[in-house]
């Protein structure tokens, strides 16, 4: 798909992550045993043919950039087009901190100038999922549409976790009637993805007329504004998405991809998702390890109870540990005798011996990086 | 080291008869190897982690798979602009092209790749063995010998002393004798295939090897042998340490076996010299609701719904319910269906094993075709082939690369039986 860019929105800091976005952007929050949220995206704009992609990025942007680099995992480090990266930068026509989406997109107006493609795919950073943009594109044009905005039926979470999502109705012809952003009472549970197609020229006309405005922000400024003036469509998304926007969420998701057939979805299916990797060695597992409905990956060594969990890079559970519904992170080291349940334990954690950790499913208990249990 | 003083020139042409069907359609040093890496990537990590930074791969036998595991070096980090890893495979000359015709010729054919790079000592390395190692270290004894040679050597039992090359050297270790299979061996130091040249001196041995036409062309039985004989100064360094060269089908086996101990004696593990390979796109992998793993070593993208013991499971396995694994090697994308039960094998990358399926029973019968290669006990499935539902299968059965359903004769292939691809039948 050579007539279209990416941007990739990964600024919000989203409170709602607690301890896990204190040290990372949530674009950059690792899932699945060995993906950060962002290479889902990035990797369906590649697997779309899309190669030209600029990430915008505002907090702690440290560890995504790093986790990007020059992109050479996503096939991305090309001398024409490739990955861009856009933190914040000061200049003397006042620019600096990003103070929302358009105003981000606004900043780095130069590079959106300068690209060459007819279409625009604007992403969030921290949506799971698998999408072929090229089918959006192809019903974007087929639609007539100016804008169009992904969406999906968003039944299968509680109504309280809507609040945390864009809400749209649609008429017959799939054209929004109504868009709410983070709404207190969700008219409806067609939650917005977060995905917006359109042409580069009506996108840079947009962010002018916005800032101009003094206003900052894509959705509330840009998006829902023009639902009368302009056309904007809907594109209906039937697969699994989850956006990692809360704790509960970001708990959820995770154990969601325990279900192989949502594993399949996201991994196997219409392309693959590419990371930074890390060479480690397969996991290892010894003669006590008793594991079961859980995903393991790469660096592991294991001789305790894992049960409904999922363990990130080079995780040495140890003898006689019981490890239940939990998401541990990378090089996290669990001491014998020790248990924990419903537990999300970030980077590098080292929980001593006989220790007991318990959460509950609606509210897994965090464990922050580096710290000594 | 500056990144020019020494390079190395990578050995992986050989074919490795005795690994049977795993080295039909691939060379040796392509053989897949600890869950996740191909025998050739312990030589080019032990090169980038030693700071080598050119390294010259010459191929000769079956290099398809190695040329693509290599590629442009990505993953040992040996894409470079200047140097960096270089596939050398014999080429056609002005007058006449020929095939390697031995590792000494092998090299002296590459001369003017070596002599462009103009490094001052050259390290020869064959991409046959499962080791770590750090040559650099080795260099500086060389240096410091002021050596034309050093070889590396390890010692080994007296019985197998008798098939390798054996060393014997003064108090200072200084190469003295050096014997290729000596019937009695004078002593238990065997050549590790590692050499450090310094090249002027190797060029000009290459060179007088070459005009010999009685030469096999070989470092062992001709190189060495000769420079000893003109008194140069050569050096044995001793290494310590796992080194094993996997070159049967039961040496390959139990090698892949001794990573799965509670602390294997070779180390994966070691996050100061980590051994690279293309990794592959796969997700973590899972174990599911009825799964059990128990001592073995499990890579990316597997799906293990049955059982699996004292195994080395590759990238992409799915192995399904009430399947039990044990004892065996399962190379990448195998598919192994449910209520099998697979013994002591060796299965071939995307191998298609069926329901109901028994691999590795019965009586231990030497292979009846192939006594030499098949002898342990170890069932070899090759590459892409198909075990039907249903079938059973004894030990040392040999089954052909890309074997299908239709080429079995019967369900039941009794220990010492093979299938081959046409499937010929008694």
């Amino acid at each position: 798909m050579k007539n279209a860019m990416g941007i990739i929105l990964t600024g919000g800091n989203k409170s709602g992550m607690k301890e896990l976005s204190s040290v990372r952007a949530t674009a950059a929050i690792p899932v699945g045993g060995k993906y950060r949220a962002i290479d889902f995206v990035l990797s369906n704009m590649v697997n779309s043919g899309i190669t030209n992609i600029g990430v915008l990025t505002q907090y702690n942007f440290r560890s995504l950039m790093d986790h990007l680099g020059t992109g050479k995992e996503w096939d991305l480090d090309r001398k024409n087009g490739g990955l861009f990266i856009f933190p914040p930068y000061l200049s003397d026509d006042g620019s600096g901190w990003y103070k929302g989406t358009a105003d981000a997109m606004y900043n780095n107006l130069t590079y959106l100038l300068r690209s060459s493609q007819e279409y625009v795919i604007v992403s969030v950073g921290n949506s799971v999922c698998k999408m072929n943009f090229e089918k959006m594109l192809d019903y974007h044009i087929q639609k007539g549409a100016d804008i169009t905005i992904a969406y999906r039926d968003m039944s299968d979470l509680y109504p309280e976790d809507l609040t945390l999502l864009g809400i749209l109705s649609v008429d017959d012809d799939q054209r929004i009637t109504d868009f709410e952003e983070k709404p207190l009472r969700p008219k409806g549970n067609l939650g917005s993805m977060g995905i917006y197609v359109m042409k580069r020229e009506l996108l840079i006309y947009l962010l002018e007329e916005c800032i101009a405005h003094g206003n900052y922000d894509f959705v509330r400024d840009v998006l829902i504004k023009k639902l009368d003036s302009l056309k904007i469509y809907g594109y209906r998304f039937n697969s699994y998405w989850r956006s990692i926007s809360s704790i509960k969420m970001y708990y959820k998701c995770n154990m969601e991809l325990l279900d192989p057939d949502i594993c399949c979805q996201l991994f196997v299916d219409g392309g693959k998702i590419y990371t930074k990797v890390k060479d480690e060695p397969p996991a290892k597992y010894n003669d006590e390890a008793e594991v079961r409905n859980s995903i393991i990956a790469d660096g592991c060594i294991i001789e305790g109870n894992v049960e409904n969990s999922v363990l990130f890079r080079g995780v040495t559970v140890k003898k006689g540990t019981s490890i239940k519904n939990c998401i541990i992170m990378q090089g996290t080291v669990i001491e014998p005798g020790s248990s924990l349940e419903y537990a999300v334990v970030d980077k590098n954690v080292l929980i001593t011996e006989g220790k007991n950790l318990k959460g509950d499913p609606e509210w897994p208990i965090i464990v922050g990086r580096r710290t000594v249990v | 080291m500056s990144n020019t003083e020494m390079i190395a020139l990578l050995l992986a042409g050989g074919q490795g008869s005795r690994l049977g069907v795993l080295t039909k359609n691939i060379a040796k040093p392509a053989v897949s190897y600890g869950g996740k890496y191909r025998i050739i990537d312990f030589s080019l990590s032990n090169c980038i982690n030693s700071g080598i930074e050119t390294v010259g791969v010459l191929t000769q036998y079956q290099p398809l798979e190695l040329n693509a595991h290599i590629g442009i070096g990505k993953p040992w980090d040996l894409d470079r602009m200047n140097g960096g890893v270089t596939i050398l495979s014999p080429y056609m000359k002005e007058e006449v092209g020929e095939w390697y015709k031995g590792t000494a010729n092998a090299v002296y054919q590459n001369i003017h790749f070596v002599d462009k790079i103009s490094p001052e000592y050259v390290v020869i390395l064959s991409g046959d063995h499962i080791y770590k190692m750090d040559y650099s270290l080795m260099l500086k004894e060389h240096k410091k010998n002021k050596a034309d040679a050093t070889i590396s050597v390890i010692n080994v039992s007296y019985d197998e002393a008798s098939r390798l090359g054996i060393m014997k050297t003064d108090p200072d270790g200084r190469i003295i004798e050096f014997e290729e299979k000596p019937k009695v061996p004078k002593s238990t130091l065997a050549s590790m295939g590692i050499y450090i040249f310094t090249w002027e001196v190797l060029r000009e041995y290459l060179v007088k090897d070459n005009e010999d036409p009685n030469s096999d062309n070989d470092f062992g039985k001709n190189i060495i042998p000769s420079m000893l004989n003109d008194g140069k100064r050569m050096f044995a360094y001793q290494f310590e340490g796992y080194w094993r060269d996997v070159g049967t089908i039961e040496a390959f086996w139990k090698s892949n076996m001794e990573l799965i101990q509670r602390v294997p004696i070779f180390n994966l593990f070691d996050p100061t010299w980590k051994i690279y390979t293309p990794n592959p796109i796969k997700p973590a992998h899972y174990i599911g609701p009825k799964g059990v793993v128990k001592t073995s070593i499990v890579s990316e993208g597997c799906m293990i719904y049955g059982t699996v013991r004292n195994s080395v499971i590759f990238p992409g396995v799915f192995v399904d319910e009430n399947t039990v694994v044990e004892d065996s090697i399962v190379m990448t994308n195998c598919k192994i269906g449910a209520n099998s039960y697979i013994n002591k094998s060796i299965l071939g990358e995307n191998a298609i094993i069926g329901d109901d399926v028994k691999i590795g029973v019965g009586e231990v019968v030497e292979n009846e075709l192939k006594p030499a290669i098949y002898n342990c006990g170890i069932t070899v499935v090759g590459e892409s082939s198909y075990v039907p539902d249903g079938a059973e299968l004894g030990k040392n059965v040999v089954i052909d690369n890309f074997v299908t359903t239709d080429d079995y004769c019967s369900l039941n292939v009794p220990s010492g039986k093979s299938v081959f691809k046409g499937g010929v039948c008694d």
